[in-house]
């Protein structure tokens, strides 16, 4: 910056400044200036204006759901939501379990075992989101009577796609199995998810 | 702008000189839409959908500014809002289906209007910047149709929302972030209809302001017209004001005729039933589907059903759908025929009806439940779609051999119209003597 230096406290008289030193005068330094820092005023005028865009505090308070599990018997499941998209707790029976186990994980196209789906001895709680990966409609199979797909787990009218009894996809469309969201026994009888 | 021979303003009442002197907003009028712009004497009816988009813009902005008098963009009310707007405001029935129905009719005719250019070769040059601008507008329109449709918060409307921004989640990385951040939440709820109806409100303005400049870039060469011939002189042109003002207003006349058949007689036609039922985002509709308009690219977005090269099935569908529309903007320059219109293009001629039937068959498909055999044939409409635009117009822009073209519009114009305009007839014509036959007996005199 030794040259700008010069231009700016050598010789001012000159109107536009001294035309020599690689030809930087003091009113292209005063240009640059101005307009980079109106410039960088501008970009950030605008982060609040994106930000306003993000979840609202109270939209994120809602970010965990605390769940009581202590009424749903093996072979039920119920529908409740978190962030405000469904969510499937399953109770699995222990031929659910076996069925689930019985598959061959390679064979997958999400290759996942029922362990790696569940927390740590507690295999017969199934928590996944209601959301079919496909293009995120809501399964069937977690209300009573409802259709369960050809696998037993859950079924998506929209485009014929077929869950497992992990929940795991089997036939259809859908790119993953549902998604287990990240959640945590806090007694016996109840989860906490988020 | 425009031609030489344009007709200049001359105001005749003192007070319109008055304004024009110190705001030459008359004037302007004049020459874009008056007796001030010259205009090819030949064009068909097919000219007729540009005025008839604005119309329908019109119709948009009027209807949806008084129907946002009744509506209330919150989750909680937004659909009982609409059915009050539908039961007990004055009137309110007519203004929703107007509205409603008026989208249909805003894209049947832009469609018509596209269709046009791409028949008549409207966006060669130097009406590039008019193509460019149009599909600007396009795809404003596709947006704004897109959030209106969500405002009513019903079946369809939540979960058309749900799978739209959907797509966002299939980028790789920012994906996720990307759709939570539109949405304002994981899923859509009040803050994404809030601001889907702040942008929906402000959308059509803005489409406006690229309207004045389609036209504004339009009106620097002036209209095509069917021969694709340019403007040679004034012989070749008529003033806007009268002739095609009228021409026009006998459009729009068709144009509310079918309009109001539509409106009082199958008012819901169009739209789904599911959207009368509220919003539930624990029950989603057996079949969801967007609105007809978008259905074509529906069915490109759900034609891509395997990985490809470790890319997502659902990203491949996603992108294929944005390139269906960003792919018209290189139209200009992947037709290389100096050749405009399709009428002096026999080999182009029968791709383009090819092209025709190929968005109709999209369309259909995009429509209908994704299983055999529709997927299938949307994979190779889509297919087609593509090759069509990249592969097949290059090519026959080197290898067709156009037809002759007429001198000027004037000698295309009298040659069609040999015969008829009192010129004495020729050897091989009948001669036309208003005896009548037994189908069409003659008047009495």
């Amino acid at each position: 910056m030794a040259t700008l230096e010069e231009s700016v406290t050598g010789h001012l008289p000159d109107e536009n400044g001294p035309q020599d030193n690689g030809g930087v005068r003091r009113r292209d330094f005063i240009n640059i200036a101005a307009v980079s820092f109106a410039g960088a005023g501008g970009v950030v005028a605008l982060l609040p204006l994106i930000n306003q865009m993000n979840p609202s505090a109270d939209v994120l308070a809602l970010a965990s759901t605390e769940v009581d599990i202590s009424a749903i018997e093996p072979g039920q499941s119920i529908k409740t939501t978190f962030r405000s998209q469904p969510l499937f707790v399953r109770h699995l029976t222990a031929d659910e379990i076996a069925k689930a186990d019985a598959v061959d994980v390679k064979s997958l196209r999400d290759p996942q075992t029922l362990e790696e789906r569940t927390v740590d001895g507690r295999k017969e709680w199934l928590i996944t989101m209601g959301v079919c990966t496909h293009l995120g409609c809501v399964p069937l199979g977690a209300g009573e009577g409802e259709n369960k797909g050809e696998f037993g787990g859950y079924f998506c009218p929209c485009h014929g796609s077929h869950y497992d009894t992990a929940a795991r996809i089997r036939k259809g469309p859908a790119p993953t199995n549902l998604v287990v969201p990240p959640y945590s026994f806090t007694t016996d009888t109840s989860i906490l998810v988020g | 702008m425009s031609f030489p021979w344009a007709k200049e303003y001359t105001p005749k009442a003192p007070v319109m000189k008055w304004i024009d002197d110190r705001l030459p907003l008359p004037r302007f009028v004049y020459n874009a839409v008056g007796g001030g712009y010259p205009v090819p004497r030949n064009l068909n009816f097919f000219w007729n959908f540009g005025i008839l988009s604005g119309l329908a813009l019109v119709i948009q902005i009027v209807t949806g500014i008084v129907m946002a008098m009744h509506y209330g963009a919150n989750d909680l009310v937004a659909f009982w809002t609409v059915e009050h707007t539908m039961r007990d405001v004055n009137g309110g029935w007519l203004l929703r289906y107007a509205h409603a129905n008026g989208a249909s009719f805003f894209f049947i005719v832009i469609y018509l209007h596209i269709f046009r250019g791409l028949y008549y070769g409207s966006y060669k040059a130097p009406r590039e910047m008019v193509w460019l601008l149009g599909l600007v507008i396009f795809l404003l329109m596709m947006a704004t149709a897109f959030m209106g449709y969500v405002l009513p918060w019903g079946q369809m409307s939540y979960w058309g929302a749900k799978v739209i921004t959907g797509l966002f989640g299939a980028i790789p990385v920012v994906g996720e972030p990307i759709q939570t951040w539109l949405l304002g939440g994981f899923a859509p709820g009040n803050a994404a209809l809030n601001r889907f109806f702040s942008l929906h409100y402000l959308l059509p303005f803005v489409i406006v302001g690229v309207v004045i400049l389609h036209i504004w870039a339009l009106h620097i060469p002036g209209s095509s017209n069917p021969t694709g011939v340019e403007v040679k002189g004034p012989q070749d042109t008529i003033p806007f004001h009268p002739y095609y003002t009228a021409k026009d207003g006998f459009g729009a006349g068709l144009f509310f005729i079918a309009f109001a058949t539509m409106v009082y007689f199958a008012p819901n036609f169009l739209g789904h039933p599911d959207n009368y039922i509220e919003a539930n985002p624990l029950s989603t509709p057996a079949h969801i589907v967007p609105e007809w308009y978008f259905w074509p690219f529906y069915a490109i977005l759900r034609a891509f059903t395997v990985d490809f090269f470790f890319v997502p099935a659902k990203l491949l569908g996603v992108l294929a759908m944005f390139a269906s529309i960003l792919l018209l903007f290189f139209l200009p320059w992947l037709d290389t025929s100096p050749v405009r219109s399709g009428n002096y293009r026999p080999l182009f001629k029968k791709f383009y009806i090819i092209l025709l039937i190929d968005v109709l068959v999209l369309g259909y498909c995009g429509g209908a439940p994704a299983e055999e055999p529709y997927v299938m044939i949307s994979q190779v409409a889509a297919a087609y779609y593509f090759a069509h635009f990249l592969i097949i117009l290059p090519l026959i822009a080197k290898m067709e051999t156009p037809l002759p073209l007429p001198g000027s519009i004037t000698e295309a114009v009298l040659a069609k119209h040999a015969g008829d305009d009192g010129l004495p007839v020729k050897d091989d014509e009948p001669a036309v003597i208003a005896t009548g036959d037994e189908t069409a007996p003659q008047p009495a005199a």
